[in-house]
């Protein structure tokens, strides 16, 4: 059975099973790998997506809830969000292993599209789902502290935002 | 965060500031010789081009070739230098940490390097601290490769210099090198090392190089951009993300206690699932291979499979626990002994003893455990976060029957393993090679674990129960001294048993007891294994995840026993180590202790010595509202000698905290009746960011040759805050996880 998925902004026919996890679709299917298995039952947020801007664990979501809605994936991230989260992560040297990151990155671009300026528990809040067992979570802090800055920085820089993804 | 970082150094260890010589071509191993092999043929006339007969089109010249100026270190011709790397990286800077050595002895554009894992040979690879094997563990990649990586780029720089000196027809002496540019300054010219490269691969090899002295370093004790890239866009690959054409995925249903094996499968159902392939019987249980993870996981979950227990461990926990405590009151092997014990508890005025328990604990590494082979006409492949390839290398030769050299490894990024990935059976390896084996179809093989697969197959971390008890004079002074381990040996059966069991002691076992580094005059270590059948393995900082947290925290309780304070009473112990000394100094400082703390804030500070490495961590505690406690801040001093990577110290002393976090507050592997009783993150607690604490790391500055930074960190933070909620309360704590309620 084929479902039509949209996959950062590319349409996509996947032929599977419609009970099949998002999270392997995307890996085994699409050959997306960067969203990762780690627990296979949200509590390790590893496999953390966008649905339309919002993240969802895709271990757990059914391909067949997800069709034709807006899916953003690690390899689709281009939010101003996004970038600086990716920035902030390679200036401060956040990752190690680096398994996880995939996840703790979509976690963290969301947190900061909806809150520009997040306080160290909303960040506990947002990111308590996201395990890293190398245990970097003192550098994601910081990492999302500092992009938040850069991304408020760069907001009063310019006139006007002309990609108007900060929201 | 804020950390201190170190400045740099001011004298050169002697061994590395003389001359090395070079033995052409041969594989060195002895101190004065350069432990760099070389590529056969590197550095000699070009290769020889092959008698054609006239073609009818015209061949192309080859491209200039490569400079290949030893086993680790290329020059391409298009300016890149590529280092290669003998040890897994893992997430502990590997990467960084060896291409920073080669980079400082060739005075390259960081921008300009990359790395790449080395394929699986020991001669070329092996850990110089293991002798002829290859592999990464005990903290010894960086103090290992040392010298042979800072050795590997000089001879590099030597051949670029040589061949800039032929170019510009100028004596070497005339010649420097700044950001991978060689320079002639009387003649204002210069040349790229990928312009460089070509000629350089026809240079001779020097007799020997000479090093830089500390005070011309130029990477070494800086942070630089973290070479294993692609961990920030999704592009980096681990082992769960090889995609090979024709790959099938395979899942095992492992018996539900270990020992066990299979009785019965009817496999009916699983074969019927759409894409399931095949199903296989293995030694190590039931798998199924289907086209992708989903269908195998699918099949697997239909499989009807009845288990032969006859030989299956049927064990608790918690009758564990007891049999060991009754073994604590029995004389254990003795590991250690000083002084004369009975005399020591007759001349104490007053006795405080204790005992510990420590459960099981799984790696619980973010990538489970996953292994791709392939059958191919000339041999294996092997796709792997390959942490011991030489013992992977023959475990997999043994499964197919075939000679280890014909066993191909391609080691990839370890998506975590604090040990896992280094099992002495090579378990999950040999289970992917087993199943590939059996499928027989030449199509590469994923063996994909699941998370409850992974938590459950056993390779923990022992359980443990020690007892200590020490005799105090009437100053408070400790003059007798009795430490009592039990539980299993990581080691038995082993390859490595041989070296590191010693007359029935596991070193792994008593290590951070046996040597506590306090001046106590008598002293003895008493070690009782026992073997229960349950699967274990090491685990970050190994010995020292229990002998760290039962002496520190006993020692506290000594101290406050004694009424002193715990910081001033171990410096008084630690006359005669002038790094326990440092660190204790340090953190205390720099944690503001001995000053008054708001109310509600308790500190408790610990040290202990891992991997030659001394680490030093107070834990600030907060009692909050509800009566519970959270550790909010953490300061952590080192001494690793010479901080190579300041950033990757840091980064590894907040990492390790945030590991032994976990079964500090919240990790334990149950078993009940033989089974698992956890099966994912939802019993199996580790620590999230709400349970991290703010930490500071502070480096003492040093000159010695550098010491490990991936396990030291992870065993001071138990009792560290155990030592603070001591303060807090005034009850010591008996067990990990700490009992006392945390956040």
């Amino acid at each position: 059975m084929t479902t039509q998925l949209i996959i950062n902004q590319q349409p996509h026919e996947v032929d599977a099973a419609p009970d099949t996890p998002l999270l392997w679709v995307l890996r085994d299917h699409l050959q997306l790998t960067g969203t990762k298995y780690g627990c296979g039952m949200a509590q390790c947020g590893a496999c953390t997506v966008h649905l339309n801007g919002t993240p969802v664990r895709a271990c757990v979501t059914p391909l067949q809830a997800v069709a034709g809605q807006a899916i953003t994936t690690i390899e689709g991230l281009d939010s101003a969000a996004g970038k600086a989260v990716q920035q902030a992560w390679e200036e401060l040297n956040v990752v190690q292993c680096g398994y996880c990151q995939s996840g703790q990155i979509m976690s963290a671009a969301a947190l900061l599209s909806s809150n520009p300026t997040p306080s160290d528990s909303d960040i506990d809040s947002a990111m308590n789902g996201n395990i890293c067992r190398c245990a970097t979570y003192v550098r994601i802090r910081r990492g999302i502290h500092q992009a938040a800055k850069n991304l408020a920085s760069e907001a009063s820089g310019k006139e006007t935002s002309d990609k108007g993804t900060v929201v | 965060m804020k950390r201190i970082l170190n400045p740099g150094t001011d004298t050169q260890p002697e061994s590395l500031s003389r001359r090395i010589f070079l033995r052409n071509g041969a594989y060195a191993t002895a101190g004065l010789t350069l432990a760099v092999t070389l590529p056969l043929g590197a550095c000699s006339a070009p290769p020889p081009t092959t008698a054609l007969a006239p073609a009818p089109e015209p061949i192309p010249a080859p491209p200039p070739p490569d400079l290949e100026a030893n086993a680790f270190v290329r020059v391409t011709t298009d300016n890149r230098v590529i280092v290669t790397i003998k040890h897994l990286e893992m997430g502990q800077g590997a990467y960084n940490g060896l291409a920073t050595l080669v980079a400082e002895e060739m005075d390259a554009d960081w921008a300009q390097l990359e790395a790449h894992n080395a394929p699986a040979d020991a001669a070329r690879y092996n850990n110089l601290s293991w002798g002829t094997a290859q592999g990464t563990g005990g903290s010894s990649g960086l103090p290992n490769a040392y010298q042979q990586m800072r050795e590997a780029g000089a001879v590099a720089r030597y051949l670029l210099v040589s061949a800039a000196a032929e170019q510009w027809q100028v004596p070497r002496a005339e010649l420097t090198v700044r950001q991978g540019r060689v320079l002639h300054a009387a003649s204002s010219r210069s040349a790229s090392f990928g312009e460089l490269a070509s000629l350089a691969s026809r240079q001779q090899l020097p007799a020997s190089v000479q090093l830089k002295e500390p005070g011309d370093f130029v990477f070494i004790g800086r942070s630089t951009p973290r070479l294993d890239i692609g961990k920030t866009n999704g592009s980096a690959h681990f082992t769960q993300d090889v995609n090979l054409p024709d790959m099938v995925t395979a899942l095992v249903a492992h018996p539900p206690r270990f020992g066990a094996t299979l009785a019965q499968v009817d496999s009916t159902a699983a074969l019927a699932v759409p894409g399931v392939l095949a199903v296989l019987t293995i030694p190590s249980g039931v798998a199924v291979v289907a086209r992708s993870f989903w269908q195998a996981k699918q099949g697997r979950d239909v499989l009807k499979l009845e288990w032969n227990e006859s030989r299956a461990v049927f064990v608790d926990s918690a009758e564990l626990l007891e049999q060991y405590h009754l073994k604590t009151t029995e004389p254990g092997r003795i590991a250690v002994k000083r002084g004369l014990l009975k005399q020591g508890f007759k001349q104490s005025s007053r006795t405080l003893q204790s005992s510990f328990e420590f459960p099981f604990l799984s790696h619980a590494a973010m990538e489970p455990m996953n292994c791709v082979v392939q059958q191919k006409p000339d041999g294996i492949e092997v796709w792997n976060g390959c942490q011991l390839q030489t013992v992977d290398q023959q475990a997999v030769a043994r499964v197919f029957g075939v000679q280890p050299a014909q066993v191909k490894i391609n080691t990839l990024f370890a998506g975590g393993s604090f040990g896992r990935r280094a099992n002495p059976f090579s378990d999950y390896v040999v289970e992917a090679a087993r199943i590939a084996r059996a499928y027989d179809r030449k199509v590469p093989v994923k063996l994909v674990w699941t998370r409850e697969d992974d938590l459950r197959a056993g390779y923990f971390r022992p359980l443990y129960v020690h007892h200590l008890k020490a005799g105090l004079n009437r100053q408070g002074e400790i003059v007798a001294w009795r430490h009592r381990i039990v539980g299993q040996s990581i080691l038995k059966g082993t390859a490595f048993e041989s070296m590191m069991v010693k007359d029935g002691i596991d070193q792994s076992s008593v290590e951070g007891a046996a040597n506590l580094p306090y001046a106590i005059p008598n002293f003895r270590v008493e070690l009782t294994t026992v073997d229960p059948g349950v699967p274990v393995q090491w685990w970050r900082s190994v010995g020292s995840t229990h002998t760290a947290f039962a002496t520190e925290h006993f020692l506290d309780r000594i101290a406050r026993a004694a009424g002193r304070d715990p910081v001033q009473y171990r410096l008084q112990l630690l006359k005669d180590h002038p790094r326990h000394t440092a660190v204790l100094k340090l953190a205390a400082e720099k944690s503001g202790w001995g000053k008054p703390l708001p109310k509600g804030v308790s500190l408790g500070i610990a040290v202990h010595e891992s991997f030659n490495t001394c680490v030093a961590q107070v834990a600030q505690v907060r009692r909050l509202n509800d009566g519970r406690f959270k550790v909010e801040k953490v300061v952590c001093a080192v001494d690793c000698g010479l901080a190579v990577n300041p950033d990757v110290v840091a980064a590894q002393m907040e990492g390790g905290i945030g590991y032994g976090l976990s079964p500090a507050l919240m990790s334990a592997v149950n078993l009940q009746d033989g089974k698992v009783v956890e099966s994912n993150f939802h019993d199996y607690k580790v620590a999230r960011m709400q349970d991290m604490p703010d930490v500071e790391v502070h480096i003492v500055p040093s000159a010695a040759p550098p010491t490990g930074v991936g396990e030291p960190g992870t065993p001071v933070i138990a009792p560290a805050i155990a030592n603070a909620l001591l303060a807090a309360t005034g009850k010591p704590s008996h067990r990990l996880p700490l009992e006392a309620a945390l956040t």
